[in-house]
């Protein structure tokens, strides 16, 4: 069995129980965005198994630095410096190559750089929101930014957000596509957020919450984070199942 | 008791929530200067082989009302049905067509339009042909795992008839919610999350 080049059997069926069901009241959005027939299900094809690639000329030198990379000349985002790092690893537990991360996250206050955002906290004129990476040859990223802050979001009365950053993560076919949300270690908004409670299932969270790695903080300047993902792994195709004669 | 399969658990997914433009698409978020350009915003350039069509509609709640808050992602073949991927096995793709596109849904009127080509024919794995179709994954605020659909051509009525995923669905009336709407160059394609006419979803 060789290790290189991309697989191209069918994925491992997504485990619906894991993730979080589409219709949660208590996430209120969800209640009319929340399809209600059965998904149907198919063997993957090629439409499935293939999926755009990103190479890594498409990088900028600050692309990973949000400390920077929306900062004027000299300056930097304000905030709790930390660095963030991890494997992007399949189901059967190997690194995934070229994966592009895209990443995006409030300030150090709370707040998002949108159009539609209301919070009262104020924007930082040096920090945009956004970066993203490709993951190298072993499937290891990381990306410098500033601690996101908590802040509140009309659900209930009185709904807050744990610190976060969002993820958007590409693995080598459109059947694999994530998007999902990191936390932080011991933040003790995490069980109270209706959102991260969509799922259902303590070790599925357990997967999103970040550890503090001393191991990796770099000193007098940052703290690390380790997060790792999980894409959905792939069956070899050494047997798949075809016709005698094919 | 056997021991446990050395095998990881998919991270499970999160809504990609009200501002995943500032991810996947920060210069229309007005974010400025950080990347040159949206990924995805172009597929095509003046070389790319086939049928120009535009793609557009609109994805509506429970209540009928367009998103306006959605991020929407197509793959497709090119002209020749092959995919312009490393984990494509059967030949090389056209190298003017990305094969895959990302917009999102205006602020003010919910509407997703994408330029591209018709797609060719891709095999299903049993050998028999697929009709010409487009992946679709949707994304948005209250989407708690992204949705995936198809959108097959209203002018492949043959094609349609023989499709071995289009045949499978046990409720044929339904059919109708993956078909594009030819009118000129133009497809339309709308989206119901849920209600009369809900879009059939995929588990791939």
């Amino acid at each position: 069995m060789d290790n290189e080049g991309p697989e191209t059997g069918a994925f491992f069926a997504r485990d619906r129980q894991w993730h979080p069901k589409a219709l949660v009241p208590e996430y209120k959005t969800s209640i009319l965005r929340s399809p209600q027939k059965a998904p149907i299900s198919f063997s993957n094809t090629a439409s499935e198994i293939t999926g755009p690639a990103f190479g890594h000329d498409i990088l900028g030198e600050l692309d990973n630095d949000l400390i920077h990379n929306f900062a004027e000349p000299g300056k930097s985002a304000l905030g709790q410096r930390i660095v963030v790092h991890g494997r992007i690893l399949d189901e059967n537990g190997r690194g995934v190559p070229g994966v592009l991360l895209e990443f995006w996250q409030a300030n150090a206050g709370g707040r998002y750089r949108h159009k539609n955002e209301g919070y009262l906290a104020p924007l930082d004129p040096n920090f945009g929101g956004c970066g993203r990476t490709i993951t190298d040859k072993t499937g290891y990223y990381v990306f410098r930014t500033v601690k996101p802050g908590a802040y509140p979001w009309p659900n209930g009365v009185n709904d807050w957000r744990p610190s976060h950053i969002h993820f958007s993560l590409f693995g080598s076919g459109f059947a694999q596509r994530l998007i999902t949300q990191m936390y932080f270690e011991n933040d003790p908004l995490i069980p109270l957020c209706p959102i991260v409670q969509t799922i259902n299932n303590a070790a599925a969270i357990k997967q999103l919450v970040a550890q503090l790695d001393m191991a990796n903080t770099i000193p007098m300047d940052a703290r690390a984070y380790k997060f790792d993902i999980v894409l959905r792994g792939q069956r070899s195709t050494m047997f798949e199942n075809k016709r005698q004669g094919n | 008791m056997a021991p446990p399969l050395d095998q990881l658990k998919e991270t499970p997914s999160q809504t990609a929530g009200p501002y995943v433009h500032i991810g996947c698409t920060p210069n229309f978020a007005n974010i400025a200067g950080v990347y040159p350009a949206d990924l995805g915003a172009s597929m095509v350039n003046e070389k790319t082989l086939g049928d120009r069509i535009d793609i557009e509609g609109k994805i509506f709640d429970g209540t009928g009302t367009p998103l306006k808050d959605a991020l929407v992602e197509i793959w497709q073949a090119d002209n020749n049905g092959l995919y312009n991927s490393p984990a494509e096995t059967r030949g090389d793709a056209d190298p003017n067509f990305t094969g895959w596109g990302r917009q999102p849904t205006d602020l003010e009127t919910g509407v997703y339009r994408f330029k591209t080509i018709k797609p060719g024919f891709v095999p299903f794995p049993d050998g028999r042909m697929q009709a010409p179709h487009i992946s679709f994954w949707i994304v948005a605020r209250g989407i708690n795992l992204g949705l995936n659909t198809r959108m097959y051509f209203s002018d492949e009525e043959t094609a349609n008839a023989q499709d071995p995923i289009l045949l499978r669905i046990e409720h044929q009336v339904r059919v109708e919610t993956l078909i594009g709407r030819r009118k000129g160059d133009i497809f339309t394609f709308d989206i119901h999350l849920q209600g009369e006419g809900e879009t059939i979803f995929f588990d791939i």
